[in-house]
């Protein structure tokens, strides 16, 4: 069951979109920035989330998201520094280009009906292919050091760069409401049904009707361009690309990591999972400052394994399940 | 033009280092073959037994053989403990939880040795001769290693197929339902797969102190090209895993001295991609 008690739903949901959109009117000061910061970060990871578990609902359980990330903020970084394209221009090259990657890797993934453990670990080598490029590419990348955006000025609509963190708040959220919206869109579409019968059995599937190669293509190629539209996004807030946080297997696994632990079966639930997961950091982050180096780290890392463990179907999952079994009487 | 030698030279360390990868691919596919689970941590165990090396004989002047065991010993403790308190009460979920509790472990193991050591590289030093061989140098640093990870392995073989536990632990990797039909204990032959494949992982970081420095990102180094060898070989396929090692290897090694070492990971990583479109099985599968 996916929607919720409608009437109550709508309240709460008219309410956060007021608070949401109010937020930076109230976050001012030292920290009012620091939490608009935080808050930014939550919707472009929430976004990046999302087109993730376009595929992972329906066992592509892919390790390899880094990649398209990091093709989409380095394209449009490269575009910008080297050849001073504006971003509006660089964004679409590089989803485009991001799309198209994303098709040469599935299309044989599907024709081969490379599935489970196996399609798993061929993204993580996708992802460990681009990371490596990008470090070896050393010349025009910056290598393991990063490549710093060009600054034009304190207000530029032109490079999309802006002081106020006010602006990238309002194109943030935009940015997570458009990726619910399309999350919904898929949910209520055909090509849900199509796509769970063939998560379920490949061939079974087939025998019915179903193209499968076009319909796995599809979502990949949809789930990878989305990924590459958040790195850009990200690039574009941060100002700066690094091929450890933006590609490889350190990043795919966090944003894994965020939608299993929110549940990857709900509207919510990499919104909820990418949240925690920020605010964990976040706060252990401020709570050790550089007194212990690692320490953040590692309780994070336990806690990941803790709600694993003993949460398997996420949280936001787990609860759902729980609220609507209470109120509706209705099997999760 | 590459010198000749340079090439020669390059295909002598590829084998050189193929003997400890296909230790380490040959350990982690033991467990991936029984148990069905992704031990994304594994070389993040290999990392701490190195560090237990690099405390016991650099800093307190034990001898190498005593520290050497101690890793071995480390090495089973850790895979017994992953195994009880992480995999085992999650063996029913679906297999991406079992993922991405290891990759959590991933997360915590790497932190906090940082938090413990610091993010230093740390060496042992070892004062062993270098050969000369037809222009090519064989540091007895690297054949040390190659020679008792071959013996490893072969003890493996004998004990897979010359023993009860290791023909049990064969039969579970063939059908593990068949094998609670016949009333036998899986969790039994789970932890002693763990246990093997943790020791094989403290044998591992004894043999490669004595190449490599230790420090808290080590399993990021091997950690994915260990999982990529066992794919290449065939899950739970041990000759493939070995033939996969050296292939990987020799790929890494050549094209590192022809451009370089971020390109010789990214040949032998696209190698492996066409690879598991053309032989999804492995290198050793017949063709459907």
């Amino acid at each position: 069951m996916r929607t919720m008690p409608s009437h109550a739903g709508g309240v709460a949901a008219a309410a956060l979109g007021v608070l949401l959109l109010a937020a930076p009117l109230v976050l001012t000061g030292g920290w009012g920035q620091y939490a608009l910061h935080v808050l930014i970060q939550m919707f472009i990871w929430s976004f990046i989330g999302q087109a993730w578990s376009l595929m992972g609902r329906f066992g592509l359980v892919s390790l390899g998201h880094g990649a398209f990330l990091g093709l989409g903020a380095y394209t449009v970084a490269l575009l910008w520094n080297f050849f001073g394209l504006t971003p509006w221009i660089g964004a679409v090259v590089s989803v485009v280009a991001t799309g198209l990657f994303a098709a040469v890797i599935a299309y044989p993934c599907s024709r081969f009906r490379l599935v489970g453990h196996y399609f798993t670990l061929m993204t993580l080598a996708v992802g460990e292919v681009i990371r490596l490029l990008i470090i070896a590419e050393r010349d025009w990348t910056g290598g393991s050091l990063g490549l710093t955006l060009k600054t034009a000025g304190a207000h530029s609509l032109w490079a999309i760069q802006f002081a106020d963190r006010r602006v990238f708040y309002y194109g943030a959220l935009v940015l997570w409401m458009a990726g619910l919206w399309v999350w919904w869109r898929l949910d209520r579409s055909m090509a849900r049904s199509a796509m769970e019968a063939i998560g379920e059995d490949e061939t079974a599937a087939a025998s019915v009707g179903i193209h499968v190669t076009r319909f796995k293509i599809g979502i990949t190629v949809l789930s990878a361009a989305l990924t590459a539209l958040g790195g850009v996004a990200y690039a574009q807030y941060i100002t700066y690309v690094n091929p450890e946080t933006l590609s490889g297997i350190g990043v795919s696994l966090r944003i894994v990591f965020a939608v299993v632990l929110g549940g990857m079966y709900a509207l919510l639930g990499p919104t909820v999972g990418t949240a925690l997961t920020i605010a964990l950091s976040e706060s252990l982050r401020v709570a050790f400052g550089l007194k212990f180096i690692g320490m953040a780290e590692t309780i994070y890392g336990l806690l990941l394994v803790l709600f694993i463990i003993f949460l398997p179907a996420g949280i936001y999952g787990s609860l759902a399940r729980l609220f609507l079994r209470r109120h509706a009487g209705v099997p999760a | 033009v590459i010198d000749p030698i340079f090439l020669a030279e390059a295909a002598v360390n590829g084998i050189l280092l193929g003997g400890i990868l296909a230790l380490l691919a040959l350990g982690l596919n033991l467990i991936f073959g029984v148990i069905d689970v992704v031990w994304i941590v594994y070389v993040d165990l290999v990392m701490l037994c190195m560090y237990a090396i690099y405390f016991l004989y650099q800093v307190h002047g034990w001898p190498f053989w005593a520290a050497a065991v101690v890793s071995l010993g480390l090495g089973a403790i850790l895979g017994v403990a992953v195994h009880l308190l992480v995999i085992s009460p999650i063996l029913a979920s679906p297999p991406i939880n079992q993922l991405l509790a290891t990759g959590g472990l991933l997360f915590f193991l790497q932190s906090f040795a940082t938090f413990l050591w610091t993010t230093d590289h740390r060496s042992v030093r070892f004062s062993l001769p270098s050969f000369e061989v037809g222009g090519i140098f064989l540091p007895a640093t690297r054949l040390i290693p190659f020679g008792i990870s071959i013996l490893a392995m072969l003890a493996l073989y004998l004990f897979l197929t010359r023993t009860y536990m290791g023909t049990a632990i064969r039969a579970v990797a063939q059908d593990r339902d068949a094998m609670s039909l016949m009333g036998a204990n899986p969790q039994r032959v789970y932890v002693v797969t763990s246990a093997v494949g943790g020791l094989m992982a403290g044998l591992a970081g004894a043999l490669l102190v004595f190449q490599y420095a230790v420090h808290p990102f080590f399993g990021g180094q091997f950690g994915p090209l260990t999982f990529m060898i066992c794919v290449l070989g065939g899950l739970g396929n041990m000759v493939g895993a070995f033939v996969a090692s050296f292939l990987m290897s020799e790929i890494i090694s050549i094209a590192g001295v022809i451009w370089s070492t971020e390109m010789g990971y990214v040949i032998a990583f696209a190698v492996f991609i066409v690879m598991m479109f053309l032989r999804p099985g492995g290198i050793l599968a017949k063709r459907e």
